[in-house]
């Protein structure tokens, strides 16, 4: 059954699982990825499948799970490492900036890091804290590091092949609160370019520009606006690093009105490199300053207040509203 | 109890391959010294008189020529560290980390591995990449200032020099994984010092490669200071009695002895080989020059303490041995010096014409797969380049 409707996390482990099949060098490693499956069941059944020697379950160190990665990708293996949640990956950073991103640069082009890092990402789930942030800038901010996100099933599922088949290391953010969402996934589709943008919905007064789970607040958003008569594009990034200028650049020049969302503080966030360079490139097609949606300077609230913090459709269309106003 | 007083020249010798299972395991048990006793309880099998002792449970059988072997690799790598420093004094290299006084431990070691074993070393284990083959011009480049490695690391099985302190124990550890993975009969040898045994990543590599078994020998050269901080300020026990926390075998050698450095490692190698795991060697040594050539240890530690270390030089003592056993003759020495001589000239002539890089080459190796912000910096920048009257800059 190549088309299948699946949730977004179904989506990942058939991913995971389909790259386990198809290439014996794939190792799966992490935090509670054996039995229990992960903590979101993203590599459910696969170590009883392929084995402990491919599915990893690994001491309970960040930092020794990347360097170990880092050390199985010399030996020419693929690690795709798990990551439990996002605010524990900071024991590792000081890997996956001083090492993981350089290795191939240090090594004048002789050595490869096939390495993806998974990631759960983002807040709306009513967690405790270090569980609910959106730390993408601080890995696109590093050369030799990519940096992609997923916002439905179908991306969910090959953004993960061509992440795992990339010889560069792939940081791949998974929106946890859109794990549960299902969209179709056709397994034998040819896929878009990993690093391309997405035109997801089509309009002609403005563009919202958002990636992971903002996009689908995003949708609802120009959905609601378009009861008001307002006709608002939606662009789904999928790629943070690179960046896809061209397709953001062509929708601007066609709405010429710009507003980037994303739930990482705007505070140098992706949004504020977006603003910048679509300036830059379109300056004479804008008719408003680019406007940017996001958290706030403050560290992640507690759960009852994350809906607050974090950009929901109301605060999406005042931006709208206010982009529209000059 | 230390092995000199037990010790008589030539004594018998067990034959070699005995007693190594337990060898290791032995040594974590002895009575612990503190991590300054100025006669630390370790392995020896040199004096620093020149005398060979036995030691119950590593021993070594080398005929003449291999001796001399070991000899010429120090003191070649000494003329070579020699040479880089002088260098760094005339301006061609921007920094160098000195070898001097580690020799033993980093040939004795490097001299352990076959061909098919991993290394990953720090940024001073000029005596090692020796042992691996590797061009020691190519370890210059760093340096210099012409690029941050410079060698293809599987051409030797040679890493790349790894500043960040500790980060290399889990790669090697991950490597070392991999060849357990693969069901090779491999090993990996992991460098690290005094200092950085402090660090997480040294103790996330212990955990990893114990729950695992990973065939990796954790070589912590003990050279008694971490830039200007004293041993006293990383651990409160002697470090190779660490390991025995993490589940394996530690043993302290005497790392100005390149004999029981080479005993010590080959059996530690032969042990992982052998899949029965990881082992933490502690070489007991001194760093002899400063940490590096921008360092000034006149702030933090005597002179004397230097000197007493001087009587136990890790090559002079090898000299005597050679010398009283008639091993060597005055012929191999000046032949040695004249290649030492001609090795430091290489070293110069190579360094001097080290090519700057051009200036787009920043831009090369960022991605494998490209990145189209890098593509269009790289663009930016060659126009800005060209925009200049007659195209470059310079």
């Amino acid at each position: 059954m190549a088309v299948q409707k699946l949730p977004l996390a179904k989506a990942l482990n058939e991913s995971l699982r389909k790259a386990l099949e198809t290439d014996p060098k794939v190792v799966i490693m992490g935090l509670d990825v054996g039995k229990l499956g992960g903590v979101f069941r993203i590599t459910d059944g696969l170590q009883k499948d392929f084995g402990e020697d491919r599915v990893v379950d690994t001491p309970l160190a960040e930092s020794g799970i990347v360097g170990t990665a880092i050390g199985l990708a010399l030996r020419g293996y693929r690690p795709v490492v798990e990551i439990q949640f996002d605010g524990f990956v900071f024991p590792a950073y000081d890997q996956i900036v001083t090492q993981l991103a350089k290795m191939r640069a240090r090594s004048l082009g002789t050595v490869k890091m096939p390495v993806v890092i998974r990631i759960p990402y983002g807040g709306g789930i009513g967690a405790v804290e270090h569980h609910s942030e959106s730390p993408e800038s601080l890995f696109a901010h590093v050369a030799g590091l990519k940096v992609v996100t997923p916002a439905n099933s179908s991306d969910a599922y090959w953004m993960l092949q061509q992440a795992i088949q990339s010889d560069d290391p792939v940081i791949f953010f998974e929106p946890k609160r859109r794990y549960w969402d299902k969209g179709e996934v056709d397994t034998e589709a040819i896929p878009g370019e990993l690093h391309k943008a997405r035109v997801a919905r089509e309009g002609t007064d403005l563009t919202l520009l958002a990636y992971g789970p903002m996009v689908k607040t995003c949708l609802e958003a120009a959905a609601a606006a378009a009861e008001e008569g307002k006709s608002v594009e939606v662009v789904d990034l999928r790629s943070i690093s690179p960046l896809d200028f061209d397709t953001i650049q062509a929708s601007v020049e066609k709405t010429r009105r710009l507003v980037v969302v994303h739930e990482a503080p705007v505070f140098f966030g992706s949004g504020a490199e977006i603003a910048a360079r679509i300036t830059e490139r379109c300056f004479y097609h804008l008719e408003a300053p680019v406007l940017r949606v996001g958290g706030y300077h403050a560290p992640y609230p507690p759960a009852r207040l994350e809906e607050e913090y974090l950009p929901g459709l109301d605060r999406v269309l005042d931006a709208v509203d206010r982009s529209l106003a000059y | 109890m230390t092995v000199e007083s037990t010790a008589a020249r030539k004594t018998t010798r067990r034959s070699s391959g005995t007693k190594r299972t337990a060898s290791a395991s032995t040594s974590t048990t002895k009575k612990a010294t503190a991590a300054t006793a100025s006669e630390p309880e370790l392995v020896q099998l040199l004096t620093p008189e020149g005398e060979r002792v036995q030691h119950p449970d590593y021993d070594i059988d080398l005929s003449a020529e291999e001796l001399r072997g070991l000899y010429r690799d120090m003191v070649l790598t000494r003329r070579f560290d020699a040479e880089a420093t002088a260098l760094q004094r005339q301006g061609e290299l921007g920094l160098w980390a000195s070898l001097l006084g580690q020799e033993a431990a980093q040939i004795g070691s490097g001299r352990a591995l076959r061909d098919d074993d991993y290394v990953f070393p720090t940024y001073r284990e000029h005596g090692v990449a020796w042992c691996r083959g590797v061009d020691p011009t190519n370890l210059l480049g760093m340096f210099r200032g012409v690029n941050n490695g410079g060698w293809d690391p599987n051409s030797n099985n040679f890493h790349l020099y790894t500043i960040v302190l500790g980060s290399q124990t889990l790669h090697a550890t991950g490597y070392a994984m991999g060849i357990a993975k693969d069901g090779a009969d491999s090993a990996v040898l992991a460098y690290f010092g005094d200092g950085a045994s402090s660090q997480g990543d040294v103790n996330e590599s212990f955990v990893f490669s114990a729950v695992y078994n990973a065939p990796v020998v954790f070589f912590c050269q003990n050279n008694q200071w971490a830039i200007s901080e004293p041993i006293e300020k990383q651990t409160r026990v002697p470090l190779y009695q660490r390991a025995a926390g993490f589940g394996f075998p530690g043993v302290r050698v005497d790392g100005n002895d390149v004999l029981a450095c080479l005993a010590v490692t080959r059996s530690a190698l032969e042990r992982a080989r052998r899949g029965e795991g990881p082992t933490l060697i502690e070489a007991f040594t001194y760093r002899m020059a400063a940490h590096t050539t921008s360092d000034d240890p006149t702030r933090y530690r005597r002179d004397t303490e230097r000197e007493a270390w001087e009587a136990k030089d890790p090559i002079l003592r090898l000299k005597t041995y050679l010398e009283n056993e008639g091993h060597a003759d005055a012929a191999f020495f000046e032949e040695l010096e004249a290649e030492s001589e001609a090795l430091g000239k290489h070293v110069r002539e190579v360094v001097r014409a080290m090519p700057v890089p051009d200036h787009m080459a920043m831009f090369d190796h960022t991605y494998a797969d490209g990145h189209a912000l890098v593509d269009e910096e790289r663009a930016q920048f060659a126009a800005y380049q060209e925009s200049f009257e007659g195209g470059e800059t310079e």
